[in-house]
């Protein structure tokens, strides 16, 4: 009993007294915001990236000997998307947010919105990758199919290529915004009242360290958990028409 | 048979490295000199800073003569500041000694000695700024001369845990800024950073490492006028009063001896 009260005395210590608990509100507001921005980002990059990445390898030989401003245009897109996913995966997320909070965007105050911006751009390479291998892993037939029919190349991509990729890549995408959650607690860096940042504070304010951390991993484990839930089933759903 | 083979050589594997790894624990337990391990954030000069490889700076001068007098050998960690005072409650570390200030919150989870240094919270602004006392981030004080409420925008930039932290979040009423007027960085520096991108209207941070600051960046200045004025001590955890009586003791003798003035004068020339 008496351990009781004094973990309750403890609760109320590091969540109720000085309203500490509303920084964990903040906090999650902040990262779910980050998040979900981020991925809207990440998902439009990621299929820009994949579209021209994947048209290029696609059609690379056949154009290459046709010749013409096309090819050339494909080439230098193709060229540019290599050096964007070059650079945001050959260097870490923190660096990353820093060169755009103190250096590129140094004029946005908004630390929030640098935020979006740098795990958006930051996801959106990652994304990119994973839908091109969802659109080259479909079989070669598929496509000779759809252009037999007299489907056109955008035509044979919509109908047939990317609904199948899409199932394809769905647990690899998920794996992705898993990680992305995860990968926003690192916005403290910034001056960001983040979860892991509202965690961080009431730790420095209290001194408690039990408390804090264990609250913060179970929210982070409550998000991922809900995310899970959600794509298994849609994952099902897509599934359907395979019986 | 093979399998027979086998076993033994992984049991006998598994028994060497077991040897070995008690025999390596013994070792350490055989040190003479008992350890005395000091809890820092060396990212807060001249209290405590890197210099190269090594630690330097007043606090961690004043802990290697404590050290000394207590005949036991200086450890240091460097860990995040919020996480000192944690540390040392639960014993993680024997110490905390990080230019840190006497507060109630921090009573309530540690002892701390007797002060050895004196501290002063300050204002950084941009030199062509057109604030000349943090006392205008106010828009008004009523009847009794406290402040009513901050001008609008403000951004006050600070290290996470920190005095400057804790005192400018708190709200108006009490000579705080307000929780959403406060922007926390992980160290001073990054404070400082911003509020040279334009991210922040000041940083308010202790004056020592302040004037380090606006030495290593052009166009930054100190206010006058000082934001809060503190004492510096080191924290021990509860249950080591013995500890806490023998570093009192030293730290007496010293100040008494000129060793302790010495030491800040080194770093904080008077003129």
């Amino acid at each position: 009993m008496q351990k009781f009260t004094e973990f309750a005395d403890e609760l109320r210590f590091v969540f109720v007294e000085s309203d500490r608990w509303k920084w964990l509100i903040e906090g999650l507001g902040n990262t779910l915001k980050i998040t979900a921005v981020s991925l809207i980002i990440g998902i439009v990059i990621g299929i820009v990236i994949a579209s021209i990445r994947s048209s290029f390898d696609k059609n690379q030989e056949t154009m290459k000997k046709r010749g013409g401003v096309g090819y050339n245009l494909l080439s230098a897109l193709n060229s540019i998307s290599k050096v964007y996913l070059w650079v945001i995966r050959g260097t870490p997320v923190v660096v990353q947010l820093l060169i755009l909070y103190f250096i590129i965007l140094q004029s946005v105050s908004n630390g929030v919105a640098v935020a979006m911006v740098c795990f958006g751009l930051n996801s959106g390479a990652y994304v990119a990758e994973i839908f091109r291998s969802g659109i080259m892993s479909v079989d070669e037939g598929q496509f000779e199919a759809g252009r037999s029919l007299g489907f056109n190349y955008l035509q044979t991509m919509r109908h047939i290529i990317i609904p199948q990729a899409f199932k394809t890549v769905l647990p690899t995408l998920c794996n992705e915004f898993i990680v992305l959650i995860k990968e926003t607690s690192i916005a403290g860096y910034v001056g960001i009242m983040d979860l892991t940042k509202a965690g961080d504070l009431i730790r420095g304010r209290t001194f408690k360290a039990f408390l804090p951390l264990i609250a913060v991993a179970l929210i982070y484990l409550a998000l991922v958990t809900v995310l899970t839930w959600a794509t298994g089933k849609l994952e099902r759903r897509l599934r359907r028409n395979e019986r | 048979m093979k399998k027979k083979i086998l076993s033994i050589v992984s049991l006998v594997l598994i028994a060497v490295v077991a040897v070995s790894v008690f025999a390596a624990c013994g070792n350490n337990n055989a040190d003479t000199t008992k350890k005395l391990t000091m809890a820092t954030n060396a990212a807060f000069p001249p209290y405590e800073y890197k210099d190269g490889d090594d630690f330097a700076g007043i606090d961690v001068e004043i802990a290697g003569k404590l050290a000394e007098k207590l005949g036991m050998e200086l450890e240091i960690i460097d860990t995040e500041f919020g996480s000192i005072v944690g540390g040392v409650e639960t014993g993680k570390y024997d110490m905390g000694m990080a230019g840190m200030t006497v507060t109630e919150e921090r009573l309530k989870s540690v002892n701390f000695s007797t002060s050895y240094a004196k501290g002063v919270q300050s204002v950084i602004v941009l030199e062509n700024s057109e604030y000349k006392s943090y006392e205008d981030f106010y828009t008004g004080y009523d009847a009794d001369g406290d402040p009513t409420g901050v001008i609008e925008g403000l951004k006050i930039g600070v290290q996470q845990d920190t005095t400057g932290d804790i005192y400018s979040s708190d709200v108006p009423k009490k000579w705080g800024f307000g929780e959403e007027s406060v922007i926390r960085y992980k160290t001073g520096a990054d404070a400082v950073s911003a509020l040279v991108a334009g991210k922040v209207t000041a940083v308010i941070i202790d004056n020592e490492p302040a004037k380090s600051y606006v030495a290593a960046n052009e166009g930054l200045k100190i206010l006058d006028t000082t934001y809060v004025e503190e004492d510096y001590a080191i924290c021990v955890a509860k249950e080591n009063t013995e500890l806490l009586e023998n570093i009192n003791k030293a730290l007496a003798e010293l100040t008494a001896d000129g060793t302790i003035p010495a030491i800040i004068e080194k770093y904080i020339p008077s003129k």
